[in-house]
C-alpha cells in the first residue's frame, strides 16, 4: 500500500492523508509482539464509549430535562419507546462497565510503568480522561431526577461550599439557584450530552496521538523502537492491523458477552449500578435513609468522610485525584515492569490495589466507629503507597530507611494523638497497627538485601 | 516596502499587544457566559418571604415550612427542653454561637427570639442531608438529650441547633432571618431591621 493507489482511493488520497493514516496508526503502527491479557482494556474502553455515545443519542430524543418531567420521562424510555428499556439499560451498565475497564486500564499502567518516560503526557491525557469521565457520570446520574440522583448531587455540590469565603457562591454558581432544582437539571444535561463528551473526544484523540508518537510500552517495558531491523521496522513489533485488531476484536467480543448478561439479566447490578433509593422521584424535604455515592465514587467519597473537618475532607479527596497525575515524577525507578522491580514494589502495589478496594466498600456503607477508623487507615495507606514508591526510586542507605519509617510512623501517630476525634481510644490504637505493619513492611524490610533486590531488565521482549 | 529588513522588535511588540488585546477580549467575552450560570432573576425573586402561624403549636411540637425551596422548621419547646439547654455546654462545639450562622438577634443559648421557639433551616451543616427532629431523650444514644440527628453521617445538634462535638458536621444549623408580626405570627426570610428599612 506503499505506492500511490489509483481510483477512487488515489483521488482521496491526493486530497486528504486517508492512506497515510491508515499506514501511520494501523498497518504500519508496529506494537509490540507481547501484549497480554492486560492489554485489552484501552480498546475495551474506546468501544464503551462507543456504546454510552450511541446509546446517549438515542436516550436524548425520548428524555425531558425539566424537574417536572424528567423522572416520568425516564419511566416513558422504560415502558413506552420501544427497546426504551435496552437502551437505557445498555446506558447505564456502561456508565459503570466504563469504570470498570478505566480503573484496570489504568492498573496496567501502574503494573508495567506505561505512565514513565517518555510516556508522560499519555499519562496526563488519561487522568484528564479521568476527571472528565468522573464529571460525565456524575452529571448523568442527576439526569434521572430520582431521590439519590437529587441527594447524591446535593451532598457533591455542597462539597464546594466547605471552601472558605468563596464557596457558597461557587455551588450557587453550579446549581444556579439556592437548592438544586431546574436550572441545575438543565445545565447538567446540557454539560453531560455536549460539553463533555465533546472534551473526552479531544482528549481520547489527544491521548492517542500521544501514544503513536512514542509507541506503546509493554509488559517488559522495553523500547522496541531501540532495536530495528534493515528496513528500520522494530524487530519486536507487530502492524497493529491485523493482529492487534484481532486480538482486540476477540476481546470484544468477550466483553459484550458478559456486558450482555448483566444488561439483560442483572442491570441493576443488586442496588450497585443502579441504586434502589433512585426509584423513587426526586424529593427535596426527604433524604434517602443512606446517602452513598454510585460505586465508582466511593473509593474517594471514604477519603472524604476519614477526615473530620469538612474542608480537609475535601482537600483529601481532590488531593487522593490530583497525586495521580504526578506518578510519573514520583517513581522515579527507571526500570518499568513489575516483572523486573523489588518483590516490595510487588507487596506496594498489591497493598494499594486492595486499600482501593476497601476504601471502595468503605464509602458504599454507613459510617460506624469502627469504620470510620478504617477510613482513616486506609486514607493512609492510599497516600503512603506514593510515599512508599518514591522512596523506591533508587536505593538507599540503612539510615534513610529508618529515618523514613520513623519519620512516617511519627507523622501516623501524632496525627492519632493530637487530632483523631475517635471516642473510642481502643479502636484508634487497633487499627493503628495497619499503617504501623505497612510501613514497617515498606519501609523496614528494605534493610535485608534480598527483598529489594530488582532484577536485570532484558534488551528485547521475552515472549 | 523597499526595505525588506525585518524589524524583530517591532514585530514582537505587535504580536504582544495582539495577544494582550485579544486576552482581555476573551475574558470579557467570557463574563456574560460565567453570569448566565449564576442564579437568574426568577429564582432570586423565588426566595420572597414566608409567614407562618404558630399559635396553635402544641409544645415539642415540630412544623416545617419552605422558603427558598430550603426546609425551615419551627419548634415549639417546653419549658424542660429550654431548661436542659445549659447543661450541654460543654459538650457542644459553638455553645455561643460565635460563628456565622444566625443573625445577630440569635446569637444567645436559645439561638432565637423567644425562648420558645426556635426557627432553623432544616439542612445538615456538614453536606446538606435533612437532619431528623428526636426530642426523646435516650433515643440515638444512651447520654441523648434530644435534639436534631443526621442519619447521612451521623451529626448531632441539641435543641437550639447546636452542633456537638466529635461529629462531621462543624457548625450549628443556620437560624433564618426572621421576625414576629405579632404573638403568633412569624415573618421568615426578613428581619424585622430589613422590614423597616
Amino acid at each position: 500500500m506503499s505506492e500511490q493507489a489509483g481510483g477512487l482511493l488515489g483521488w482521496i488520497d491526493a486530497r486528504f492523508p486517508l492512506s497515510k493514516m491508515w499506514r501511520d496508526h494501523f498497518a504500519e503502527y508496529y506494537a509490540p509482539k507481547n501484549f497480554n491479557f492486560w492489554y485489552f482494556f484501552g480498546s475495551l474502553a474506546l468501544l464503551v464509549l462507543v456504546i454510552q455515545i450511541l446509546s446517549g443519542i438515542f436516550l436524548t430524543m425520548h428524555y425531558k430535562p425539566d424537574a417536572e418531567l424528567a423522572f416520568a420521562s425516564v419511566e416513558h424510555i422504560m415502558r413506552d419507546v420501544n427497546w426504551g428499556w435496552l437502551i437505557r439499560y445498555m446506558h447505564s451498565t456502561g456508565a459503570s462497565f466504563f469504570f470498570i475497564v478505566v480503573y484496570l486500564h489504568m492498573f496496567r499502567g501502574l503494573m508495567y510503568g506505561s505512565f514513565k518516560n517518555p510516556r508522560e503526557l499519555i499519562w496526563i491525557f488519561g487522568m484528564l480522561i479521568y476527571v472528565a469521565l468522573m464529571a460525565e457520570a456524575f452529571m448523568g446520574y442527576l439526569l434521572p431526577w430520582g431521590n439519590m440522583s437529587y441527594w447524591g448531587a446535593q451532598v457533591i455540590i455542597n462539597l464546594f461550599n466547605t471552601i472558605p469565603y468563596i464557596g457558597e457562591a461557587i455551588s450557587e454558581w453550579i446549581r444556579g439557584d439556592f437548592v438544586i432544582s431546574d436550572a441545575t437539571l438543565n445545565r447538567f444535561f446540557s454539560l453531560h450530552v455536549i460539553a463533555m463528551p465533546l472534551a473526552l473526544l479531544a482528549l481520547v484523540i489527544g491521548h492517542i496521538l500521544a501514544l503513536h508518537e512514542v509507541g506503546s510500552n509493554n509488559p517488559d517495558g522495553v523500547e522496541i523502537k531501540k532495536t530495528k531491523d534493515a528496513n528500520g521496522i522494530p524487530v519486536d513489533g507487530v502492524p497493529f492491523h491485523p493482529y492487534y485488531t484481532v486480538k482486540d476484536i476477540f476481546g470484544a467480543v468477550v466483553f459484550l458477552a458478559i456486558f450482555s448478561v448483566v444488561v439483560f439479566f442483572i442491570p441493576d447490578m443488586y442496588g450497585y449500578f443502579l441504586e434502589h433509593a433512585n426509584f423513587d422521584p426526586a424529593n427535596t424535604l426527604n433524604t434517602p435513609e443512606h446517602i452513598a455515592p454510585i460505586w465508582y465514587f466511593t473509593p474517594f467519597y471514604t477519603v472524604l468522610r476519614a477526615i473530620p473537618d469538612p474542608f480537609g475532607g475535601f482537600v483529601g479527596m481532590v488531593l487522593a485525584i490530583v497525586v495521580l497525575f504526578f506518578l510519573p515524577w514520583i517513581d522515579r525507578n527507571p526500570i518499568k515492569s513489575i516483572r523486573y522491580r523489588s518483590v516490595l514494589f510487588k507487596i506496594n502495589l498489591l497493598v494499594f490495589a486492595i486499600t482501593f478496594i476497601i476504601l471502595g466498600y468503605l464509602g458504599l456503607n454507613a459510617v460506624t466507629p469502627l469504620y470510620s477508623q478504617l477510613a482513616l487507615r486506609f486514607t493512609e495507606l492510599y497516600f503512603l503507597f506514593f510515599v512508599v514508591l518514591w522512596t523506591y526510586s533508587r536505593p538507599h542507605g540503612a539510615m534513610f530507611w529508618i529515618s523514613s519509617f520513623v519519620i512516617l510512623l511519627g507523622a501516623v501517630t501524632l496525627y492519632d494523638v493530637f487530632m483523631n476525634t475517635s471516642e473510642y481510644p481502643e479502636l484508634i490504637w487497633k487499627t493503628w497497627i495497619i499503617p504501623a505493619a505497612f510501613l514497617v513492611v515498606t519501609l523496614l524490610l528494605p534493610l535485608f538485601p534480598g527483598l529489594g533486590q530488582e532484577k536485570e531488565e532484558p534488551a528485547r521482549v521475552t515472549s | 516596502m523597499a526595505n525588506d529588513k525585518i524589524d524583530h522588535g517591532r514585530r514582537k511588540a505587535l504580536t504582544g499587544g495582539v495577544a494582550i488585546v485579544g486576552g482581555v477580549g476573551a475574558v470579557i467575552t467570557a463574563w456574560p457566559f460565567v453570569s448566565s450560570m449564576n442564579p437568574s432573576a426568577s429564582a432570586r425573586a423565588a426566595g420572597a418571604p414566608v409567614e407562618v402561624d404558630v399559635s396553635k403549636m402544641q409544645p415539642g411540637q415540630q412544623i416545617q415550612e419552605i422558603w427558598r425551596r430550603k426546609p425551615v422548621w419551627i419548634i415549639r419547646r417546653t419549658p424542660e427542653m429550654v431548661e436542659s439547654l445549659g447543661a450541654l455546654t460543654p459538650k457542644l462545639r459553638d455553645p455561643e454561637s460565635r460563628e456565622g450562622q444566625q443573625p445577630a438577634f440569635a446569637q444567645n443559648e436559645f439561638r432565637s427570639i423567644k425562648k420558645e421557639f426556635l426557627v432553623l433551616i432544616g439542612i445538615c451543616t456538614h453536606l446538606g442531608c435533612a437532619p431528623e427532629y428526636r426530642p426523646e431523650p435516650g433515643t440515638i444514644s444512651a447520654n441523648w438529650q434530644g435534639g436534631f440527628y443526621c442519619a447521612c453521617h451521623g451529626s448531632r445538634f441539641d435543641l437550639a441547633g447546636r452542633v456537638y462535638k466529635n461529629v462531621p458536621a462543624n457548625k450549628n444549623l443556620e437560624v433564618p432571618p426572621y421576625y414576629f408580626l405579632s404573638d403568633g405570627r412569624i415573618l421568615i426570610g426578613m428581619t424585622r431591621e430589613e422590614a423597616a428599612a
